[in-house]
């Protein structure tokens, strides 16, 4: 093992996760879910951020077709699609995804439709964008793992 | 795994979303329970051993084809659900001369006091505010053993008659039941008491804004 190597990316790692909290991608909850990986589960983090990203695009997706016509909005519909993708982006710490469901969830509740179609738009914006940095992380913390380190425990405080 | 079960607590979660049962069973693994996911009210009535009459879903038997041989612990369960609640689900667990006993935990992603304190008053022991963190986990400890004590103590009184603590454990249970608060405090009672305070300090935790939420989080009441 060259621990040289290994250092620096285990510090490259820190400074990515931590740069992810501090513009607000995550939040405390990630660091939560990362608790619960471990010996027995060592892809649950991967595993659970998948399911998220699917059930994103498959809700966005539904949620798209309820909004498409002006004059035939199914808002209740809408309303359990942005329930759900607030749930889940709680629950992963999915920061700014949640933070568009509050915002989606407002123009729901007022049967806003181009409030929704914003809302949709940037929801969809920020699950891809999350994806993409997520993955920047995994391919590091594989890398770690390639060249014989252990992944860092980051405490946000 | 093995089959021997009785040193573990084995925990029925009950949720309609694919996601939050991987969650809720990972929490629950991690804190070193068993797990069984279901994702409906109805088919954890089913896995407890309890029929739904198909005409009047309000009957409820114990199924005679199905012997009970699972042992629950605990049961803990969304809030939300399509069918039957997760409140629905806790009154027929508490109307079930078989299954009062076993404790319900209500989960919810929404912070609504008077749902919070209906589901108190039916009998839940806690009520969690999703996402559930492993710390909240600790707290269901005490409840959990409970339920496990009280089947031991049943199950060595069939046994045996001669055993000495077994009617100070009885005895024990009956003072937690009833009156918790006129007897001497020893630690299980203790935890009791603090698992109740627990309880009304949820519900406060629940209504105060947590530090740790961003702070446009809409946590704060809704009606």
């Amino acid at each position: 093992m060259n621990t040289i190597v290994v250092g620096q990316l285990q510090r490259q790692f820190q400074d990515y996760i931590v740069s992810l909290y501090q513009q607000g991608y995550l939040d405390n909850q990630f660091t939560e879910l990362r608790k619960l990986q471990d010996e027995g589960s060592p892809d649950f983090v991967a595993e659970v951020v998948s399911l998220f990203f699917d059930d994103c695009a498959k809700v966005i997706n539904d949620m798209s077709t309820s909004l498409e016509r002006p004059d035939h909005v199914d808002f209740k519909q809408v309303d359990s699609g942005v329930h759900q993708l607030k749930g889940s982006s709680s629950s992963v710490g999915a920061r700014r995804v949640k933070n568009v469901c509050i915002a989606f969830k407002e123009c729901c509740d007022v049967q806003n439709r181009e409030g929704c179609l914003r809302c949709l738009q940037q929801v969809d914006y920020e699950y891809k964008m999350l994806k993409t940095k997520l993955q920047d992380l995994f391919n590091l913390e594989q890398q770690i793992l390639q060249a014989g380190g252990t992944i860092p425990q980051v405490s946000m405080n | 795994m093995g089959m021997e079960t009785e040193s573990q607590f084995h925990v029925l979660a009950v949720d309609d979303s694919l996601f939050d049962r991987k969650m809720i069973e990972r929490l629950l693994q991690k804190s070193s329970c068993q797990v069984t996911t279901v994702d409906s009210g109805s088919k954890a009535l089913e896995f407890l051993g309890l029929r739904v009459d198909d005409e009047d879903p309000n009957v409820l038997s114990t199924s005679p084809h199905i012997h009970q041989e699972v042992e629950i612990n605990l049961i803990i369960t969304d809030y939300c659900m399509p069918g039957m609640t997760g409140y629905d689900l806790l009154k027929k667990v508490k109307e079930s001369a078989a299954f009062k006993s076993i404790p319900v935990v209500i989960m919810s992603s929404e912070n609504v006091p008077a749902r919070i304190s209906r589901c108190l008053e039916e009998g839940a022991e806690e009520f969690f505010l999703k996402p559930v963190k492993l710390a909240d986990l600790t707290k269901l400890k005490p409840h959990m053993m409970k339920t496990k004590l009280k089947k031991e103590s049943e199950k060595s009184a069939k046994e045996e008659e001669s055993e000495v603590s077994k009617p100070e454990i009885e005895e024990e249970e009956a003072v937690i039941e009833i009156l918790p608060l006129h007897q001497e405090l020893e630690s299980e009672q203790l935890e009791t008491i603090v698992s109740s305070s627990n309880k009304r300090k949820a519900m406060e935790e629940v209504i105060s804004t947590d530090r740790s939420r961003p702070k446009y989080n809409d946590i704060t009441t809704s009606v």
